[in-house]
């Protein structure tokens, strides 16, 4: 909400001594926050009124004028002119040497074909006005002053910019405060200054009876709760008074005329939006309020063809509708140059059904804006009554006595108990009962002993907890004493999931890896980019409705290509060596049940020159031990497509897959325009979770000597190390103590097909000394089985 | 025979002094004094001697051979200190040379911000909770006093999965209050970090997704000054002793009286203006928005069944990629979800 201080100054409380710094500050303070605000006379600058002495033609043009003018200094001065306007004995607005004009346009002296020009004259234009300002100003030409301006005088000051301009961030809760009035009263509460009040008065006297002229139904009132209406008769419609159009424009609404105006003044005034309609065009003078039927339709003020639906509340004549309730009025009953009688129209409808018929039709106005809030229902009257003494004041027609006012709904007066040690206990203050009522009232909340009678317009005021409100934001919460509450000791912490994954975050670290951050929705392309099957389960999704595009339209259920996508960025950003991880929430959808779970997959992917299949192994290795997981059995995984079919392995932990390891397919990286080897591995965290060894307990240190054996093996290249390994481990015994793969062999010496591979045994007995016969023994099991399992013999 | 050992010791002496290394004074020694040495075949000539002669010479031997003892250990350990300081020099190395490759990764700079904000939170006190991301619009908005029709519902702004408006992303972390409030008694003293989504295009300042933490505390007693007591401790936790915080009123309908926080604009200490220019950080007002928050409005509670005549409360939600932004002095949101590695490896 945007407001002149000059106005506020000038009607209600007079703050003009207090600077715009302390302004905003104390408002912001006292609860209505000042989004921004704006000298009114910033950007023109060293412009002032000046009369023309005298106008000759230029020596060397056949179309420009030299003149000379007193702008109030000591010596005349002389400017060029383009214009043709300008005649000797005129005031008109000077943009003197080194002025500045609106869009930071610098004015200074120089020559225009021989001749010196000290500045510019200026149209209405340059000054950013328009014709709906100055409707008497030349529309091309210099702007003509009227003969009152005082010669010298700054010209901000006769177009009312000497001004500032306070855009308020009103709270929804505070719909009053969408006004002039509103907010004086903020203003004189916070500066605790009395606040002067108008009561509009209306001679009224125009001839005839309103009650035969107009007759107003309400069919309904579910969705208009008062309907309050007064006739104007013979209007001279006119621009309207300066006075009048600065204080509009400064608040940035357009004049029109003076009907048009005198409701658009009443509405940021009151906060009442207001309509008028000519008379002439409402039929069979009658106005009745109700639903929008089937297939109506109505060309709004804004000449748009607007389709109703029966749910929308239209303002209708005897037949047709003539405006869009809360909304617009209707082109058909615009106030015309030559409207006759007049009616103004100053209703409370209900919000909701205001802020869907806007939103339906796509057509948010100040109007809708404000009905949306919930207006007070006891404005329509003084408001309806301001218009009319308006009328009067600029001598734009005659008000008809008697006003027409239809109420469904008569809110009832409310009052509320000021309990002073709720309050108290609330803030955590010590404030009197008296300065609580001293607070209250300065906001013109009446108090009474201990009863507090609710304003009309404070519909937010229900229960002590918003009167604590009130006093503490006047008693300032930064007075308010801070201070630590006393409690039962609580314990605080992280809950044992967290602490997991907080671990993995600085395990993770420590093994290179840096964590990435992406959205948790993606789009439908992406499950394809990954070669996701098309009958994976997977692919059943949440979908956003309403979406900012499809690349972000459904909830992940899988994290790689969030993984997928920052590599390949920074793959463009020509990153050369990058380790990522990301501990990411996923969205899997539950049969018959609302809302889906929400499980957590820790993904890593790399590339660069020192990424392989094995480091990236290495580092989920640590990071599970790093976890206390149970031990993880790795097995060849051909079948999974966003993999590299040979180079891929699943993750199993007592035989429950808890994820994948592998070089990303090259077909999926090309997807994503990466055109190296992309490495990644995607882990079930919150199953890991689950899967923990138990806490380690102590082991006595062993008391006697291990022996360690090397033992080569020779076997086809189709047996893996984890089957030499498993077969060793099973026929190894009690005295087995570790198996350690250390080198694996192919070349001279190796037929083909078959390779070499090297395990280091490690052998020991709790109660004594392994003897040599012992180990032999060992070796011996372990050798026989190999061959008869696995067809490994020793090299 | 005196005149022989004195030869021997004077060239033995010399010998002794001119072995360059161990070994070669490890030959010296075995020549004079080895069995087949040039100083115990004098010895052994000792039975030749009268018995007059003999315990003199005997004397002069054995002297000789102790001073020669000695001179073998002195070198010795000379030859070994020098042979030890040759050793390390040899084996010294550049020091300064670097690494070849920084093995540790970084934590992003959101979480690492965030991480601070909960230790902040768990040494006062506070369990740190987390819940569902997709929500119902009862948790997200009903019971926290958001009635239909309020325009954070439209769907201009709030994610919907539903027809019916029921589903949605939750858009702030407040549905957690209702949720800790349902299952848990006073005293109640929580945080709950985690994403909530609003729509909005991604642009300097704002992003679809972001990160809050809420904060509630229930129990007999609590006021607003202890409100303003809790997070004036996490500010100046956070952004030090000298952070500067003003508390103004505000508007939610799920607190009463509700309020926002500010904090002096770190870039131009409040004055709006930095070298003669609106301040680029706090755009000329001199405060940064840093959180809202207020006593948990009595309805909230009674929803959730504790007595607000008995109980009170409050709570507040920050926005955490403003508080990392402003704590690590980030000027822009995009880079945040951008995920360059050269952003993240700044923090």
């Amino acid at each position: 909400m945007k407001v002149n201080r000059k106005w506020i100054n000038e009607d209600f409380v007079d703050l003009s001594h207090i600077s715009d710094k302390e302004f905003v500050d104390t408002m912001t303070i006292a609860g209505q926050k000042v989004e921004t605000y704006e000298r009114m006379d910033e950007e023109i600058r060293n412009v002032v009124v000046g009369k023309v002495l005298s106008i000759v033609r230029h020596g060397n043009s056949d179309h420009m004028w030299v003149c000379m003018l007193d702008v109030g200094a000591d010596a005349p001065v002389q400017i060029v002119t383009g214009a043709q306007n300008v005649k000797a004995g005129d005031l008109v607005p000077v943009a003197q040497h080194n002025s500045y004009l609106p869009g930071g346009v610098h004015i200074t002296k120089g020559k225009l074909r021989g001749e010196l020009s000290c500045g510019m004259l200026c149209s209405i234009n340059e000054l950013n006005l328009t014709a709906n300002d100055y409707p008497d100003a030349a529309e091309d030409g210099i702007w003509i002053l009227p003969q009152d301006c005082k010669v010298g005088e700054d010209i901000n000051v006769v177009i009312g910019n000497n001004d500032t301009v306070v855009d308020f961030e009103i709270t929804n809760n505070r719909p009053d405060c969408y006004s002039i009035i509103g907010l004086a009263r903020e203003a004189a509460a916070a500066f605790a200054v009395p606040m002067r009040h108008h009561e509009p008065k209306v001679r009224g006297g125009a001839q005839g009876n309103l009650f035969e002229l107009l007759d107003i139904e309400v069919p309904a009132p579910d969705l208009c709760k008062r309907y309050t209406a007064r006739m104007v008769r013979n209007v001279k419609i006119a621009p309207s008074p300066v006075w009048l159009r600065q204080r509009l424009r400064a608040n940035g609404v357009r004049a029109i005329n003076n009907i048009v105006d005198i409701t658009n003044y009443v509405m940021l005034e009151y906060g009442q939006p207001m309509h008028a309609f000519d008379y002439r065009y409402v039929g069979s003078g009658k106005i009745v309020v109700r639903r929008a039927q089937e297939g109506e339709t109505l060309t709004t003020l804004d000449g748009t063809l607007r389709k109703l639906t029966p749910g929308m509340l239209v303002i209708a004549d005897g037949e047709k509708p003539i405006g869009l309730a809360g909304v617009m009025g209707g082109e058909n009953s615009e106030i015309m140059p030559d409207t006759v009688d007049v009616v103004f129209e100053s209703a409370n409808f209900d919000g909701t059904s205001i802020r869907q018929t806007a939103l339906a039709l796509g057509m948010r106005t100040d109007a809708s804006g404000k009905f949306e809030k919930n207006i007070d229902p006891l404005l329509t009257l003084p408001a309806v009554d301001r218009a009319c003494e308006l009328v009067e004041l600029l001598g734009a027609g005659e008000v008809m006595d008697g006003v027409i006012d239809v109420l469904s709904e008569i809110p009832a007066p409310r009052t509320l108990p000021l309990e002073a040690e709720k309050i108290n206990a609330l803030l955590g203050t010590d404030i009197s009962e008296a300065d609580m009522a001293h607070y209250l009232r300065r906001l013109e909340i009446p108090v009474n002993e201990k009863e507090i009678a609710v304003p009309s317009w404070r519909p937010d005021l229900q229960r002590c907890a918003d009167i604590a409100e009130e006093v503490g934001r006047l008693y300032g919460y930064n007075n308010i004493p801070t201070t630590a509450f006393r409690s039962a000791t609580t314990q605080g912490g992280y809950t044992a999931a967290m602490k997991l994954e907080n671990k993995a975050g600085s395990l993770c670290r420590s093994l290179g890896y840096s964590e990435i951050l992406t959205y948790s929705f993606v789009s439908p392309a992406s499950l394809d980019m990954i070669r996701l099957p098309e009958d994976s389960p997977l692919r059943e999704t949440l979908k956003i409705q309403n979406a900012l595009g499809e690349d972000a339209s459904v909830m992940r259920t899988i994290a790689l290509p969030s993984m997928m996508s920052i590599l390949a960025r920074n793959n463009n950003y020509h990153n050369q060596a990058v380790r990522l991880y990301e501990l990411a929430k996923i969205y899997l959808p539950r049969e018959g049940q609302e809302l889906p779970d929400e499980p957590k997959q820790l993904v890593f992917g790399a590339y660069g020159d020192d990424v392989d299949f094995f480091s990236l192994k290495g580092s989920v290795e640590a990071l599970l031990r790093g976890l206390n997981a149970k031990p993880a059995v790795y097995e060849s995984l051909r079948d999974n497509p966003s993999f590299h079919p040979g180079r891929c392995a699943s993750i199993r932990i007592d035989n429950v897959y808890v994820g994948v390891i592998g070089q990303v397919h090259p077909l999926v990286s090309s997807n994503y325009g990466i055109d190296r080897d992309v490495y990644a591995a995607q882990l079930e965290f919150t199953a890991i979770a689950k899967l923990l060894a138990p806490e380690a307990t102590y082991q006595p240190l062993p008391k006697y000597p291990s022996v360690a054996r090397d033992i080569a093996l020779l076997c086809q290249e189709g047996v893996t190390a984890a089957a030499l390994e498993a077969c060793i481990r099973a026929a190894g015994g009690a005295l087995l103590r570790d198996v350690e793969l250390f080198d694996i062999y192919r070349g001279v010496g190796i037929p083909d097909g078959k390779k070499s591979v090297a395990f280091r045994l490690t052998l020991r007995a709790d109660e004594r000394t392994l003897t040599d016969a012992d180990s032999e023994e060992v070796v011996a099991n372990i050798l026989a089985k190999l061959e008869s399992a696995l067809d490994a013999k020793l090299r | 025979m005196k005149q022989q050992l004195e030869q021997i010791k004077l060239q033995t002496l010399s010998d002794i002094r001119d072995a360059a290394d161990i070994p070669a004074l490890e030959a010296v020694r075995v020549r004079v004094l080895g069995k087949k040495g040039a100083l115990t075949a004098i010895l052994k000539q000792m039975g030749t001697l009268s018995a007059e002669e003999r315990p003199i010479m005997g004397q002069i031997a054995n002297a000789v051979r102790a001073e020669l003892d000695e001179a073998l250990e002195v070198r010795k350990a000379q030859l070994q200190a020098a042979a030890l300081e040759a050793r390390l020099a040899a084996e010294s190395i550049d020091v300064t040379i670097p690494c070849r490759r920084s093995p540790l990764g970084h934590q992003h700079p959101m979480n690492r911000v965030l991480d601070e904000a909960k230790e902040i939170f768990i040494g006062m006190g506070y369990q740190v909770v987390d819940g569902p991301e997709v929500e119902t619009a009862a948790y997200n908005f009903t019971r926290l006093n958001i009635e239909e029709g309020h325009p954070s519902r439209d769907r201009s702004d709030t994610f919907y999965f539903t027809d019916d408006d029921s589903i949605l992303l939750r858009t702030q972390t407040s549905p957690m209050q209702i949720r800790v409030m349902e299952n848990t008694r006073p005293p109640i003293r929580i945080v709950a970090p985690g994403r909530v989504y609003r729509k909005d295009e991604g642009d300097a300042t704002h992003s679809p997704m972001f990160h809050q933490i809420e904060g509630l505390v229930v129990d007999e007693g609590i006021t607003m000054g202890d409100l303003k007591g809790a997070l004036e401790v996490l500010v100046k936790r956070l952004y030090g002793e000298n952070a500067v915080i003003r508390f103004r009123p505000h508007h939610f309908p799920f607190t009463e009286p509700s309020c926002e926080v500010d904090m002096q604009c770190f870039k131009c200490r409040g004055t709006g203006e930095v070298g003669g220019q609106v301040c680029p950080t706090c755009h000329g007002e001199g405060w940064i928005e840093l959180l809202g928050g207020g006593m948990v409005h009595p309805d909230v509670l009674a929803n959730c069944g504790i007595d607000p005549e008995i109980y009170s409360g409050f709570a507040f939600g920050i926005g955490v990629e403003r508080m990392a932004m402003g704590r690590l002095r980030i000027n822009d949101m995009r880079p945040i979800f951008d995920n360059d590695i050269r952003f993240l490896s700044q923090f």
